[in-house]
This record gives structure tokens, C-alpha cells and sequence, in this order.
């Protein structure tokens, strides 16, 4: 790649573009955006085969000191990567999902969207402490507008509870950051990530830090704020909410809690454990009894993220990649599940699962491909969330047999309450003659839900695509994790090994000649 | 005694003198038909002071050299960047104030002149290095800002507000006065080193009873709870152009001095002082965030606003170290030009007669009908709510970092959290502005000054305003370390 700046060519050309969408009108607007996230594409597909796998763990750096308290540094790992893949090739699917559903004021829109594709990118490439919490914090500014102005009837609550509730989150990880970067004398994440915090000063750095992505996560018992947000967001906003910004909290543990502070890690395994089982198992029986779609997959996602956080503190490769691969799917699959109830909420007006039934009779076409989403959120080998959830429960499997039983219950509960939506939307008699009489895909509808429908075969068919640039950064962490990592309770004997007779094994030699 | 290196070094306040005691005789001679050349000439001065401070600031002059008048006055870099702002707060008032006063036939030639006169006393008051200095500064301020709140005399508000300040004001001169009776009877000196030298064995009884009440005063000077109460009614009631100038240069006024009497005079007591600096920094931030909540008149929001910006300029003064003096002085510089800026986006509230609008009401759907005001004052409330990536945050950052550095955790974490409350009202108007339907009652025209004000302020808030981190804190830490700190 020479020396082009790659990283910060992609968080200015939607920032450029978000600037020009505030002066233009409404259609300009949105061929601005939809050309500079489809720009943003093309740069990241070039970013990822240009990405070395195997080669340095962070490609592509940028280093600038031009502020007094910290730099303008840029650089990426295989994690970092997917989940920029994951932020540049929603995008365009956002535009293109608000592209009838907006009328009311476009460009503001847009130039949100764009500030917040801008934020998220740079949240996944900062290599400094403070450059990260910059990037961090200030997405709450244009997704408080998006879900404020372009939201539901109850915007403004949903707002209010997003922004509070976010913030408190993050402002004690801020002082967590300052102290860190007194105690290491660097704000630079890469070295902070090998530095060893004295064992007291984890536990609170640890907690400060916990504060901040438990509630981005969401996890059992802050995620309330998700299900108002979500409900009362747009479609894109839903979109945007579910497939990137809840990554923010995994990406913060992968990040920071686990390097950083392996000890407290350990320490505190037990308390990500409990409130994941109990988020697993509680907003799993949550999503079964609600009437309105977007709620369902709300809560639906805060069952698949406690799965994530079970992954993530498992200690070792598989719970990890587990974790990542089911953040990757996830991020595909309820963004698609977003979509699909945004298709229906444009024909109808409404997210009450009972006024709708039928609809693979009208809508043959949305009801294969909101299947197909079905059951990759039901985690069907094959699809996406499969590879991540089996990998996710293999991983915590080995470490404590009991989490990883009450977790599996979110699968089978998952199955539950995702194939009960299906039937009552899908299946069945149409009982609404206005739900019966709805039009099946447009092509703008195809173009969007198509590329992700892909892209959840590809994840679950051949995952190595996306584990391989991970791996080495994943190892890199077990690595670190090890010395820390909390006792199995398996407590598995080794059996004495049976006896091996010289004939068997020239045999078997002979027949590999 | 050789007075000319004394006259040198209080040059700019002597510039500012000479040009309101001419003004004086402008506006005896020649009425109001003056007010607006005196007006352009004040701004001038304002200018030219500005011009002679800034190289003392920009060589971080510090040391016995500094010293005028025998030790009365102080011109070091801590002092020279305190004047640079309240110069700079002044030069703005008199850019928007004669707009304001025209429109409703009350431009006085005595505005310009008072302005003059409360920022001569605030260049001394920042300057003062003996407690007699700091009270003659601080009543020339007073007693200039009292005739200022109550400057539209027909307006039944405006005549409350300067009554309140002025009953409220001097009974905190007459706390400060007893607190500086006291200091000066135990330790017989007035002069800040000479205080220095006889606390640094241990304060008894009658010092520590004499710091406390200036303490109090100056607290009541800085709108710090609990001495808050007056903040909101004289916001409201006084004049906007003339609210503004009381949110900024006076408050730089008076926090530099606050700092100065702490560090230079009581620098050895640290521990004495700090734990009555900590309480009314937690109170001003929790009072000032639930205080604004209710409020209806953006006045009087922006009243709450301020003192919970004191709040966490406390926090730096708290850790009593030269990195915290800096944050301190980095806070101040950013609240100056945030507080410049939403008051004079409330100046452009106007309803298609040109009069002045101060509900909150008012701004209802602002973004739809006057974008560029709209998206001005979301910076400025993100700005002020301290959201990165607007500089109001590294206001805040370089704060708490100094309080971390200082090993003020609790402190830090309990002024942060709290900072969320504040957030509430701030969002609470740009919901306003952009969330609700459109009221349409702002429809007047700005003026050209207004709105360059206006967008310089916004520009320096924006991202780009961290292209000024470099520069702005090399000259705090300068100033900082020219304040005479205790070893």
C-alpha cells in the first residue's frame, strides 16, 4: 500500500460527504451519501487484500502527535479489520434503507449517518486511549439526533435514555483512562495492551472500564435502554444500532479488559458469567412474549451478545473466535432482521406481529429470505451465527460446564421465540386484508437484503475468510490470557494410554506407503 | 524610588484608565450622541491593552521582575493570560452590546465607559499580590458591574437584578473584608509572600478563620455554591450584552484571583483550603446541573450553566498543583468562548419586530427554521455538556487529569458522574431545537457582528478547536509555572 493513509482516507470521505449532505438538497443528498459509503466499500475491500494476514499484528499505522495530551494515531489488527468490514459494507445498505423511508429533512439525515460511519470507523482504528474514547463518546451526538428527529412516537424518552444512559456509562472509563495513562506513561494502545497495571488498581480499572461496555453491549440488567431505542429508531438507525455500535462493547473487552487487565479479568469472571446466564435465559423469555417485532429482536440481541461476553471471558482461542464470529453474524444477521421489518413497517405502518399473517402467500420472496435470516439467528449450520455460537459454547465448555449448559438453553429458547415470530408473520391464514394485500420485494428491497444474505452463507459455509486475519491476534491473546486464565471445572484425568503393538503400526505405515 | 519600571509593567491597566477617564469627560460634554464612537474607542483600548499584555504572556514572564509598586502588584503570565481573556470578553461586549442598546433606544455613552472601568478592576484584581490590591480591583469591578445589571433603569428586572447584586455583593465585600482583617491581624502583613512566610509554620485558629471567609467572598464573586443564590435572578434580569460579560471576564476575574490568594498566599496550607475548594466544586456541579433542569428562561439555564462550569474550574484549583493551575486556566479560556457563544446566539432570539426572546419555548423546531443558529447552539450545549468531539471536553479532560495526576480519584469520579446530570439539560435544548415542531417565533434578522461572533465561537468549539491544544497549553503551563508556587 506505500504510504497512502488508507485508514484516514476512509474517515474522511464520509466526513467530507456528511458536510456536503448539510448544504444540498434533499436527492443530492442521498446520492452524496450512497456514493461515498459505497466509496467507504470500496476502500475497505482494498484495505482487506491488502491486509497481511500472518504479517505485523498492526498494519497500516498512522502516527501524528498534533494535540498536547495525545496523537493522531491509526493502525489496525485482524479484529479491527472485520469489524470495519462489517461497519463500511452496512452502510450503504443504511442509505439505501432510508432512501424512500425519509422524506423529512434528507440531508441532515444523511450527514448523520455518514458523521456516525465516520465515529465507527474510527473507534475500530484508533491506536490511542484518547483518541478512542473521542471517537467512542461522540457517536451518541448523531445518534441521538437520528433517533430523535427521524424516530418513533415515543423519540424523545427513547433518546434521552440512549444518551444518558450511555454516557454515565462512559464518563468513568474516561478517568480509568487518565489514571492509566499517568500510571503507563503512554496513551498508546498497542504498548498499553502489553502493559501489567499493578494487580489493586485492575480490579477498579477493570470495573471502570466494565461500566462503560456493559451498557454499550448491552448486558443483563443495563440493556434497557436497547429495546426503547431500537423501537423507536428508523430502520437504518435500528440497523446501524444492532450491526455496529452494540460491537463496541466486545470490541472494548477484546481491547481493553482482557489485555489490559488479565488479573481483574479472572477476578471478575464469575460476575460476566452470571449476568450473561441471566441475560441469555431472561431476555431470551422476554423476546418470547412480545407483541412488536423490533422489541423481539431487540431483546434477541441482548440474549446473542450474553452469549458474546460468555465467549470472550472463556480464556481461551475458541471462546474468542466464538465470540467474534458471532459478533460478525450477528451484526449481519440482525441488521437483515431490521431490514425485513422495516419492508413490512413502510407497507404498513406498524410493528404489532398480529396484524400481519400470511405473508409467504403474498410476499413469496421476503418470506424465503426473512426465513433465511430466521434461522441464522436461530443459529442453523451453514449460516453465520452457527460457526459462532458452536464456537463461542465449545470455548466456555471447557472452562465451566454449567455456563455453558444454561447458555445452550438460549439456543433452543432463541429457536422458540425466532420460529414463533415467523409463524405468526409468515405462516398461517391472512387474517388483514391490508397485510394481505401488500406487495412482495421491490428491487431497492432485493438490493439491500440480497448482499447480506450472501454474506451470512459465505460467514457459515466457509468461515475461514474471516477467522484466518483474526487468528494471529486471537492467538496473540490467549497468550497473553494464559497466566491468568481461571481453573476448568472439568477436571479431566488422563487415562492411561492403551498399549500399542508394533505390528498394528507397521501396518499402518505400510499402508501409508 | 524609581517608578518607571513600576509604570512599565502596569501599562495595559493604564491604558484602560487614561481612556475611561477621557470618556468620562466625552459623555459629561457630549451626551449620548457619543455612545457609539466611545463605544469604537473603548474597543480600541481594550485592543491595544490586549496588544501590550500578550508578549509577557507569550515569554512567561515570571519572577521578582514582575513586581510593581513595591510588591503591591504582580504583572507575571498568570496574570498577563487572565487579562488576555477578560480583555478579549470585554472587546466582545462592546462588538455586540451598542446593537442590543440601540434597538431599544438605551445606548449610553456610561456603558462603554462602565465596561472599561469593571475590566480595569478585573486587570487588578488578577494582578493584585497584597490583599489590599485585591480588594481595591475587586470593588472597582463591583461597584462598575452593580450601575451594569441595572443599566435599562425603566426595565423593572434589570433595576431588581443591579438592586440584588449590589445587596448581595457587598455583603460579600464586607465577609472578604473581615476575612482580610483577620489574615492581617495574625500574620501582620497584607502582602501575599508576606502571608506565605508567617502561615508556613501552621495555621491557628484566627488564619484558618480568615481564609475561610475570603474564601467565602471570593466564592460568591465566582458564583460558587453555596454562595450561588443571586446567579440566576441577575443573569436574568440584567441586560443580555451585559449577562454575558458578567459569565465571563468577571468569573475569569475572580477564579485567577482565587487561585493566586490559594497558591501564592496559602500555597504552604494546602490542606486547609483544599478540602473547602472540594465541597464547593462538588456543590456547584450537582447545584448547578439539578438547578438547570426546571428552568424555563434560557437566561437563567445559562445562570445554572455557569455555576456548574465553576464547579469543575474548581476541580483543577482542588489538586493544588501546577498541572491543575494549567487545566484551570485551559477551562477558563474555553468556558470564556462557549459562554460568549451561547449568549450571543440567545441575542439572535428575536421575533420578527427585532424584540428580544428568552423562553426556552421559543427555540421549538429551530432547526428546521434557522438552521445555522440551530446547529451554532448544538455545538455550543454539546460543547458545554463537555461531549467530545467538541472542546468543551478537553476542557473537561485536562481538569480531570489534573485531578488524577493529584491522586483525586474520588473527587474525579464523583465530579464526572455528576457531569451527567448536567448533560440532561443541554441535550433538553438541543431536543428543543430539533426534535420538537417548529414555533416560529424567531424571525428576526442578526446582525453581521453577531453572527461572525457567533461562528468564530462555534469554530473554536468545533473538532478544530484541538488544533489549539498545543499552543493554549504551553501558555497555561507557562502561566502556571510562573504563579509563585510553593516548593
Amino acid at each position: 500500500m506505500g504510504g497512502f493513509p488508507i485508514l484516514s482516507a476512509m474517515l474522511a470521505v464520509p466526513l467530507i460527504g456528511a458536510i456536503a449532505c448539510l448544504f444540498v438538497g434533499a436527492n443530492s443528498a442521498r446520492m452524496i451519501a450512497l456514493v461515498a459509503t459505497l466509496a467507504n466499500l470500496a476502500l475497505g475491500i482494498v484495505l482487506w487484500v491488502n491486509y497481511d494476514i500472518g504479517g505485523a499484528q498492526w498494519q497500516f499505522q498512522e502516527y501524528h502527535a498534533i494535540f498536547a495530551g495525545f496523537a493522531y494515531a491509526l493502525g489496525i489488527d485482524g479484529i479491527a479489520l472485520m469489524l470495519i468490514m462489517l461497519s463500511v459494507f452496512l452502510m450503504p445498505i443504511c442509505i439505501g434503507a432510508s432512501w424512500t423511508a425519509i422524506t423529512k429533512r434528507v440531508g441532515e439525515y444523511m450527514a448523520a449517518f455518514l458523521f456516525m460511519e465516520t465515529l465507527m470507523i474510527g473507534v475500530f482504528a484508533a491506536q490511542d486511549l484518547f483518541l478512542f474514547y473521542i471517537f467512542f463518546e461522540a457517536g451518541l451526538i448523531p445518534m441521538y439526533l437520528i433517533i430523535g428527529v427521524w424516530g418513533g412516537d415515543n423519540r424523545i424518552y427513547a433518546s434521552y435514555k440512549f444518551f444518558l444512559y450511555t454516557l454515565l456509562g462512559s464518563v468513568l472509563m474516561l478517568i480509568a483512562m487518565l489514571w492509566m495513562a499517568n500510571a503507563a506513561g503512554t496513551t498508546f494502545i498497542p504498548y498499553l495492551m502489553e502493559y501489567d497495571f499493578a494487580a489493586e488498581a485492575q480490579t477498579w480499572l477493570w470495573l471502570a472500564f466494565f461500566a462503560s461496555f456493559a451498557v454499550k453491549m448491552p448486558m443483563w440488567p443495563v440493556h434497557t435502554w436497547l429495546p426503547d431505542a431500537h423501537v423507536q429508531a428508523p430502520t437504518a438507525g435500528s440497523v446501524i444500532l444492532a450491526g455496529v455500535l452494540l460491537k463496541l462493547g466486545g470490541y472494548g473487552f477484546i481491547r481493553f479488559s482482557l489485555p489490559m487487565f488479565p488479573d481483574a479479568s479472572a477476578q471478575f469472571v464469575w460476575l460476566v458469567w452470571g449476568l450473561s446466564m441471566i441475560a441469555v435465559v431472561v431476555t431470551s423469555l422476554i423476546a418470547l412474549v412480545q407483541h412488536d417485532m423490533k422489541k423481539l429482536i431487540a431483546y434477541s440481541s441482548v440474549a446473542h451478545m450474553g452469549i458474546v461476553t460468555v465467549g470472550l471471558f472463556a480464556f481461551n482461542v475458541q471462546g474468542i473466535e466464538g465470540a467474534m464470529m458471532i459478533m460478525l453474524g450477528h451484526g449481519l444477521v440482525s441488521a437483515a432482521l431490521f431490514l425485513c421489518v422495516g419492508v413490512i413497517y413502510d407497507r404498513l405502518h406498524t410493528r404489532e406481529i398480529s396484524r400481519y399473517g400470511g405473508l409467504s402467500i403474498n410476499m413469496p420472496a421476503y418470506a424465503t429470505l426473512f426465513l433465511l435470516f430466521t434461522m441464522a439467528s436461530v443459529g442453523l449450520p451453514g449460516t453465520s451465527n452457527f460457526v459462532g455460537e458452536f464456537l463461542a459454547l465449545a470455548g466456555i465448555y471447557q472452562i465451566n460446564s454449567w455456563v455453558a449448559f444454561v447458555c445452550t438453553t438460549g439456543i433452543i429458547l432463541g429457536a422458540a421465540y425466532m420460529l414463533y415470530l415467523y409463524r405468526r408473520v409468515c405462516f398461517g391464514q391472512q387474517v388483514n386484508d391490508d397485510a394481505a394485500a401488500m406487495p412482495d420485494l421491490s428491487k431497492r428491497e432485493y438490493l439491500l437484503l440480497a448482499p447480506i444474505a450472501a454474506a451470512v452463507l459465505w460467514m457459515g459455509v466457509y468461515p475461514e475468510s474471516f477467522l484466518a486475519p483474526m487468528r494471529a491476534d486471537i492467538q496473540w491473546l490467549d497468550e497473553r490470557l494464559a497466566a491468568a486464565e481461571p481453573e476448568s471445572d472439568a477436571h479431566l484425568v488422563v487415562g492411561e494410554p492403551l498399549p500399542v503393538t508394533e505390528t498394528e503400526h507397521d501396518v499402518a505405515e505400510g499402508e501409508a506407503h | 524610588m524609581d517608578f518607571a519600571p513600576s509604570f512599565a509593567l502596569i501599562a495595559p491597566e493604564l491604558v484602560l484608565g487614561i481612556t475611561g477617564l477621557t470618556l468620562v469627560l466625552v459623555a459629561a460634554y457630549g451626551g449620548d450622541k457619543f455612545a457609539r464612537l466611545s463605544s469604537i474607542i473603548a474597543a480600541v483600548a481594550f485592543g491595544g491593552a490586549f496588544a501590550l499584555v500578550a508578549p509577557a504572556v507569550c515569554a512567561g514572564a515570571s519572577g521578582p521582575d514582575t513586581l510593581a509598586f513595591g510588591g503591591l502588584f504582580r504583572a507575571d503570565a498568570f496574570a498577563g493570560i487572565a487579562k488576555l481573556m477578560i480583555f478579549a470578553a470585554s472587546g466582545a461586549t462592546l462588538v455586540i452590546a451598542p446593537r442590543f442598546f440601540e434597538k431599544i433606544g438605551w445606548m449610553k455613552t456610561e456603558f462603554p465607559i462602565l465596561i472599561l472601568f469593571a475590566a480595569l478592576g478585573m486587570s487588578i484584581m488578577v494582578s493584585a499580590n497584597d490583599l489590599l490590591t485585591l480588594y481595591m480591583g475587586l470593588e472597582l469591578n463591583s461597584l462598575s458591574a452593580y450601575v451594569l445589571a441595572a443599566m435599562l433603569r425603566d426595565d423593572e428586572r434589570s433595576a431588581e437584578a443591579g438592586l440584588k447584586y449590589f445587596v448581595l455583593g457587598a455583603l460579600a465585600s464586607g465577609i472578604l473584608l473581615f476575612g482580610m482583617s483577620l489574615i492581617y491581624g495574625f500574620t501582620g502583613t497584607t502582602n501575599f509572600e508576606g502571608i506565605a512566610v508567617a502561615v508556613s509554620g501552621g495555621l491557628n485558629t484566627g488564619m484558618l478563620f480568615g481564609l475561610i471567609f475570603v474564601l467565602a467572598g471570593l466564592a460568591f464573586k465566582i458564583s460558587a455554591a453555596p454562595f450561588h443564590m443571586w446567579t440566576p435572578d441577575v443573569y436574568e434580569g440584567a441586560p443580555t450584552p451585559v449577562t454575558m460579560f458578567f459569565a465571563s471576564a468577571p468569573k475569569v476575574a475572580a477564579v485567577v484571583l482565587l487561585t493566586r490568594v490559594s497558591m501564592e498566599a496559602f500555597g504552604t496550607q494546602a490542606a486547609a483550603w483544599q478540602q473547602v475548594v472540594i465541597a464547593a466544586a462538588l456543590l456547584s456541579i450537582i447545584i448547578g446541573a439539578l438547578g438547570a433542569i426546571g428552568q424555563t428562561n434560557i437566561k437563567r439555564l445559562l445562570a445554572y450553566s455557569s455555576i456548574n462550569n465553576v464547579g469543575f474550574i474548581l476541580i483543577g484549583l482542588a489538586a493544588a498543583t501546577a498541572s491543575g493551575i494549567s487545566a484551570l486556566l485551559v477551562y477558563l479560556a474555553i468556558y470564556v468562548v462557549m459562554t460568549i457563544g451561547s449568549f450571543v446566539a440567545v441575542l439572535l432570539m428575536r421575533d420578527a419586530d427585532g424584540n428580544q426572546l428568552e423562553g426556552i419555548s421559543d427555540l421549538a423546531g429551530l432547526a428546521t427554521t434557522r438552521p445555522a443558529l440551530a446547529w451554532s447552539l448544538m455545538a455550543l450545549m454539546f460543547s458545554l455538556a463537555g461531549i467530545p468531539p467538541l472542546f468543551g471536553f478537553w476542557g473537561k479532560f485536562v481538569v480531570f487529569q489534573a485531578a488524577v495526576q493529584a491522586d483525586m480519584l474520588a473527587l474525579a469520579a464523583i465530579g464526572i458522574a455528576a457531569s451527567v446530570i448536567g448533560a440532561f439539560y443541554y441535550i433538553k435544548i438541543v431536543k428543543v431545537m430539533f426534535f420538537d415542531e417548529a414555533a416560529d417565533t424567531i424571525k428576526g434578522e442578526g446582525d453581521r457582528p453577531h453572527w461572525a461572533l457567533l461562528l468564530i465561537c462555534a469554530a473554536i468549539i468545533s473538532p478544530l478547536g484541538y488544533f489549539l491544544t498545543p499552543w493554549l497549553g504551553n501558555l497555561a503551563d507557562m502561566a502556571a509555572t510562573s504563579l509563585a508556587l510553593p516548593a
